[in-house]
């Protein structure tokens, strides 16, 4: 299980596919062939933002997730490391 | 961003299920009606080629767009997908599209060459069918010599290394108590076990009576799934068992035209594999606008995504787990389609299947004219002796 940072960079694993649907996202993982859900808009939004942020919680604020609801969007990236929807990514960001 | 209005703004997946996708997640394609083996249950009434069916460059194109859609994968059917030569060709075809492949197949082609050829591919994933742990229970539907061919390409799949194949089951009457057999037989060969429901679709409609299992089988059923049913696939097959007390892992709604669909091998697009029929046919793909526009636009998909009314079951107390259950499973037995479903396990359908009620007329059918019919176990069947006595092959 990989341990989450909030201060690291993330990425969504490159074998996770996300396709958007009404209520958030089909997630699917190429490599387990697992299926899985975002049912959030905003945490789709959160997810796509990691690539192209320093650190999860700027993610957040790219996504533009309110101060008061970062536990909630931080326990649920947590879940998605644990699942490995998103994993820790080395490379710096070039900006 | 908003969500849509009529979506509720905190949404149980089931609920957003119901409004349907923008692309299906459980798509079957049936690549032809052709078929070596002429099962008594078969669900697509399977035997003959149907010359209609969609060229190599046509099925193709349909990968183009499911790709297009996100359409991760497809379960793959038919007939016997196998037996169309350009079969590996799609297969590959399609992973090279990041369209990612289940097969069902009987094991005719699971050769030892393409055991280690699948071993060695990523996003294919073998499924064979079995419908007995014995021979005699399972060839006594599926035809003399079925099992030896299924066991062969098992073994074949474990001896080249290829990891995870599938077992897969549709329980009836006669199998249900070889379940433990079943996961031994599945740990033997490394698979995984996958059991269905035997719906009255296709030919399965002609021997349903018989075989689909009785109300005592279906509590049997339900104890073993919750007992020893973790490591078991089971799709949507069971969750009108879920009346029985808690919900079952998998899928818990009937997803037609929601989240499930079929391609047929003429590239008729119906609300899903066990409903071949005009009732539910939504569309063809060769028609302008493809798949997409079908399964997007089409009336009858429509339909079956705006709410339902759950009929006779709405007072049920076991409504919001089995909702009614399997709408082929009632269009196929006569009756309404809102009301419970022919296995009810409350009983609520005993009396309608009693009384009067008109089975709908198939609208297709493929088998060929001398199909196996259903033996008794240990009795032979009518199956010639060579089953592949009018094989397509
Ligand atoms: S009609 Fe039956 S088999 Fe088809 S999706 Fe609904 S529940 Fe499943
Ligand atoms: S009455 Fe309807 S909802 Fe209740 S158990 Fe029977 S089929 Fe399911």
């Amino acid at each position: 299980m990989t341990s989450f940072d909030p201060h690291a960079a993330w990425r969504r694993t490159p074998s996770v596919v996300l396709r958007p649907e009404p209520f958030g996202a089909l997630v699917y993982d190429f490599g387990s062939r697992r299926l899985s859900f975002l049912k959030d808009l905003a945490l789709v939004r959160v997810v796509e933002a990691l690539n192209r942020s320093a650190s999860a919680l700027a993610a957040l604020q790219v996504a533009g997730i309110a101060e008061a609801d970062h536990p909630r969007y931080l326990a649920a990236l947590r879940t998605l490391a644990s699942a490995g929807t998103i994993t820790p990514r080395q490379e710096a960001i070039a900006s | 961003m908003t969500l849509t209005p009529a979506r509720p703004a905190v949404p149980r997946l089931v609920d957003q299920f119901e409004l349907g996708l923008d692309a299906p997640i459980c798509l079957t394609w049936e690549l032809t009606y052709a078929c070596n083996l002429a099962c008594v249950h078969c669900l697509s009434s399977s035997g003959r080629r149907d010359p209609r069916e969609l060229s190599t460059e046509q099925a193709k194109a349909v990968i183009d767009e499911l790709q297009r859609m996100q359409v991760f994968y497809v379960n793959i059917g038919g007939g016997e997908p196998t037996v169309r030569p350009d079969f590996w060709e799609l297969v590959e075809y399609a992973v090279d599209h990041q369209v990612g492949v289940k097969f069902s197949t009987n094991g005719v082609r699971i050769t030892p060459e393409r055991a280690q050829w699948l071993a060695a591919s990523d996003y294919v994933d073998v499924q064979i069918s079995l419908d007995g742990a014995t021979a005699e229970v399972n060839d006594a539907v599926r035809g003399r010599g079925s099992f030896d061919m299924a066991i062969k390409a098992l073994q074949n799949l474990a001896d080249a290394g290829f990891q995870d194949s599938k077992i897969s089951v549709v329980v009836t009457r006669e199998n249900v108590r070889q379940l433990d057999e079943f996961q031994e037989l599945a740990d033997r060969y490394g698979a995984t076990l996958r059991i269905t429901r035997l719906r009255p679709s296709g030919r399965g409609a002609d021997v349903w009576d018989e075989l689909h299992p009785t109300a005592e089988d279906q509590r049997f059923l339900y104890d073993w799934l919750v007992a020893k049913g973790e490591r078991v696939l089971t799709g949507d097959s069971f969750f009108h068992l879920a009346a029985f007390g808690d919900a079952l892992p998998g899928l818990n709604l009937c997803g037609a035209g929601r989240v499930v669909c079929l391609i047929d091998p003429v590239g008729d697009v119906y609300a899903c594999p066990f409903a071949i029929h005009d009732t539910f046919l939504a569309g063809n793909l060769l028609d302008e606008g493809g798949f997409q526009k079908v399964w997007q636009e089409s009336a009858l998909f429509t339909e079956l995504r705006s709410p339902q009314t759950g009929g006779a079951c709405t007072s049920c107390s076991a409504f919001d787990a089995c909702r009614g259950g399997c709408m082929a499973a009632k269009f196929f037995t006569g009756l309404p389609l809102d009301g419970p479903d022919p296995e009810c396990v409350k009983g609520n359908s005993e009396h309608a299947l009693a009384g009067d009620r008109t089975v709908p007329a198939t609208s297709q059918d493929h088998s060929r004219p001398a199909a196996v019919v259903l033996g008794m176990p240990g009795r032979p069947t009518s199956i010639p002796d060579r089953f592949c006595n009018e094989s397509p092959l």
